[in-house]
């Protein structure tokens, strides 16, 4: 089971803001106080130096996704928020686990880390970190397979997305698949 | 020219063209009070920095200019979060400046730090924390701009005592330095929308002007009259909106709401098409959101998107300012051939049936007929109602029990014609709502979307300093009175001759009504005292006139030697009736159609 739900019920805002002190606090609080879930975000500086970009994956069942982007482009630092919809982006996330790995089943979990596609990072006597980059779907499945060997640990980073690019096959959607940007507020 | 961060403050303020600011100073505040000195700006020194937010927003509700207001740190801070809270509820444009610690003592619980960015960032439009004594000039010009534009509302800068002691050299931004890349407020409508919009207004058999505090923000008063008058749709105006379409006017229908009178009410409940202009379908308007207004289309006009689709799915939702959207909406009925009107004023305040036929339309189009032979039979059902349902009281003469409707008629009656009027939040100030003839605006000042008790002393005070030529009068209960009433003393040291009528009922009246009504007479913490305190000895101790009156018939001498006093604050402490209910009333999460109307008018005594 995915920590996103379904996709019907996810959906990935990909936010522009201006990269100055509080601007997370200000996006975070305005969820809390509205009551606005999230699945997961992340923010990094962006191309441009005067902004960052935070990616948040918002539970579209708690609250009309329309008011939450536009109560998001209220907050003065919000520069421009494009919504993903999860089947015209693509979705990448990273996780790193440490695993339990002893002498019986270090080759087993070496051979999952391999068919996945991931990487073992660390390595001890008894356990190995490894590391998965992929579709967050791709991540669950891993997930749910290491399990049975025994996580110690585990973190996964929450998604970051870009729309997919103009395809003829991409069903007439919106070109660069992304819904138009907010109008800003007053 | 080098200056001090605190210099540069002030001559931003002055450059902002600030007149007058309301605050106490403290520690951490103290290098930005040096400098008022030698400014022209006046500083109104308050008794506790709630009352200054408070004035500064009575102050900007009444000259639609920005209020200013500053406090120190830590609790001068703290102390004007509710009137940040009330300003953004009903945006209001407020800039509040605040202390800080030095830079250095941020994050470490230095003495009187608190996190006012933090505190107040839910309350705020934006708010700003100043760490660089060079930006001081523009984040002044950006916080005016912020507060002052788009739906307007409440800033915050806060400034460290270390930024205010260093210097800068000083420049003043040009509008394009203001680094805001983040705010674009839209102000005109879309305007295949508002084609759409007049499309409905004329199609409509049953339509009704949903007037907010929008109207007033936007200056659209005159706008909103032409609208009406030339489409002959009746207005229902918020308790936000009193003011912003007269009320002796024939379209008038007055205030929607849970203590809304019943045509207003019903009209919004029956109507085929609501023409929502700068409101926001606030749950004490609406009742209960699915029984509301079940036959309506919507239109929605309003300058934040975000109110669109919010509580109730508008049919055409158009982002934009309204006085803007309404003059392009009147050029669209133009176009649609909507005739020129005759005016539809003459009426006395009764129903609006009497209003003459426009000017034949072109055969076709679609504005035959439209608007006042369509509206024909809705303006003859809402007639009925005003005539069915009207506001009641009952104040016997002489010795009976002094009822509050009848001190609101009185005040209204005996003083001029704009006077304004400011209230606390309670069952006074439904009362001066419905009893009060509103009919210019800004004229009306009241705590509406936070319902902040003890606004109406400190906000009288703001509205008099804004608008000296006027009077002011604040309609308070005795409850809200006690929590605010020591700026009484600022307006006394500050000569500031506002009047203070305490419909006094010895209760927390709204509560006692609910009380009443909803939990079976159980008296729970409500009762107060109608004479501790004293309110006259305590009047004259803030260097007022006291005044007590416990009969009706002394009620009008009484108003009229407030009146007569011009130099220092009046405070008449009314003796009211305690069992005087608010009628007519949507219980809480009812539907507005089953609103309860004074018994009186089913044929019950009162």
């Amino acid at each position: 089971m995915s920590v996103y739900g379904t996709d019907k019920r996810h959906h990935t805002l990909t936010v522009l803001v201006e990269n100055k002190s509080g601007v997370l606090a200000r996006v975070a609080s305005l969820f809390s106080r509205r009551g606005y879930n999230i699945f997961s975000l992340a923010v990094a500086p962006s191309d441009n130096s005067r902004f960052s970009r935070i990616t948040i994956v918002v539970d579209v069942e708690s609250a009309p996704l329309d008011q939450i982007m536009k109560q998001l482009d209220k907050l003065i630092p919000v520069v421009s928020i494009r919504e993903l919809d999860p089947s015209l982006a693509r979705e990448r996330e990273l996780l790193l686990a440490t695993v339990e790995a002893g002498p019986d089943s270090r080759g087993q979990v070496i051979q999952l880390v391999g068919v996945f596609e991931g990487k073992i990072v660390d390595v001890g006597p008894e356990q190995l970190t490894v590391m998965l980059a992929g579709a967050p779907s791709k991540l669950d499945d891993f997930e749910d397979l290491i399990r049975a060997y025994g996580i110690v640990e585990m973190q996964r980073t929450g998604r970051v997305a870009l729309p997919m690019l103009d395809r003829a096959d991409h069903r007439g959607q919106q070109a660069d698949g992304t819904a138009p940007t907010t109008e800003k507020a007053g | 020219m080098e200056l001090t961060g605190a210099q540069a403050l002030i001559k931003s303020l002055e450059m902002q063209h600030v007149e007058v600011m309301f605050g106490l100073p403290g520690g951490a505040i103290l290098p930005v009070y040096d400098p008022i000195l030698d400014s022209s700006i006046r500083h109104i020194l308050v008794r506790h920095e709630q009352g200054a937010g408070h004035m500064a927003q009575g102050y900007a509700q009444v000259t639609g200019r920005p209020g200013v207001a500053m406090a120190t740190s830590g609790p001068g801070a703290t102390n004007v979060v509710t009137p940040l809270a009330d300003a953004y509820m009903d945006s209001t444009p407020l800039v509040v400046i605040t202390g800080q610690v030095a830079t250095t003592a941020i994050g470490t619980d230095a003495f009187q730090e608190s996190d006012i960015t933090g505190i107040t960032m839910g309350i705020t439009k934006h708010n700003w924390l100043i760490t660089d004594v060079d930006d001081i000039p523009r984040v002044v010009a950006e916080a005016f701009h912020v507060a002052t534009t788009g739906r307007p509302g409440p800033v915050l800068i806060d400034i460290p005592k270390d930024i205010a002691q260093s210097t800068m050299e000083w420049y003043w931004p040009s509008p394009e330095d203001l680094d805001l890349p983040g705010y674009r407020p839209v102000t005109e409508g879309d305007p295949s929308l508002i084609r759409e919009a007049a499309e409905l207004l004329l199609a409509a058999e049953r339509p009704v002007i949903y007037a907010g505090g929008g109207i007033l923000k936007a200056r659209a008063a005159d706008a909103l009259r032409e609208l009406a008058e030339r489409t002959g749709i009746p207005v229902v105006t918020t308790l936000m909106a009193r003011g912003c379409f007269p009320d002796s006017h024939p379209l008038c229908l007055g205030m929607p709401g849970m203590h809304g009178n019943y045509t207003a009410v019903m009209a919004m409940q029956r109507s085929d098409l609501l023409i929502a202009l700068g409101s926001r379908f606030d749950d004490r308007v609406t009742g209960k959101v699915n029984a509301f207004a079940p036959d309506a289309k919507v239109v929605h006009v309003d300058i934040d998107p975000a109110e669109h689709h919010k509580v109730r799915r508008a049919d055409v939702a158009i982002a934009g300012d309204c006085r803007l959207v309404i003059e392009e909406l009147l050029l669209a009925l133009n176009a649609l051939g909507l005739p020129h009107a005759e005016s539809t004023r003459g009426g006395s305040g009764g129903a609006p049936s009497d209003a003459v036929p426009g000017a034949p339309a072109e055969a076709g189009s679609l504005a035959a007929g439209f608007p006042r032979e369509r509206l024909a039979p809705w303006r003859s059902q809402l007639g009925e109602w005003q005539a069915r349902f009207p506001l009641v009281y009952d104040q016997q003469p002489g010795a009976g029990p002094l009822k509050p409707q009848f001190v609101v008629e009185q005040l209204r009656d005996l003083t001029p014609d704009d006077t304004i009027v400011a209230s606390g939040v309670g069952q006074h100030q439904m009362f001066a709502s419905q009893w009060w003839r509103f009919d210019h605006p800004y004229t009306w000042v009241n705590s509406g979307g936070l319902g902040t008790m003890g606004f109406a002393v400190p906000s009288a005070i703001g509205a008099k300093v804004g608008r000296p030529d006027k009077m002011v009068w604040a309609v308070d209960g005795d409850g809200c009175f006690q929590m605010t009433a020591q700026e009484l003393v600022t307006a006394s040291s500050e000569r500031i001759p506002v009047k203070i009528a305490i419909l006094n009922n010895a209760y927390l009246g709204m509560v006692r009504q609910w009380q009443e009504m909803f939990y079976e007479e159980r008296y729970s913490e409500v009762y107060l005292s109608p004479d501790l305190p004293d309110y006259v000895g305590w009047a004259e101790a803030m260097g007022c006139v006291g005044i007590k009156v416990e009969s009706p018939d002394d009620v009008a001498t009484a108003i009229d030697k407030a009146n007569s006093v011009d130099d220092r604050p009046v405070v008449v402490d009314f003796r009211t009736d305690a069992f005087e209910k608010v009628f007519p009333m949507v219980a809480a999460g009812a539907s507005n159609d089953d609103i309860m109307v004074d018994p009186s008018l089913l044929g019950g005594g009162r």
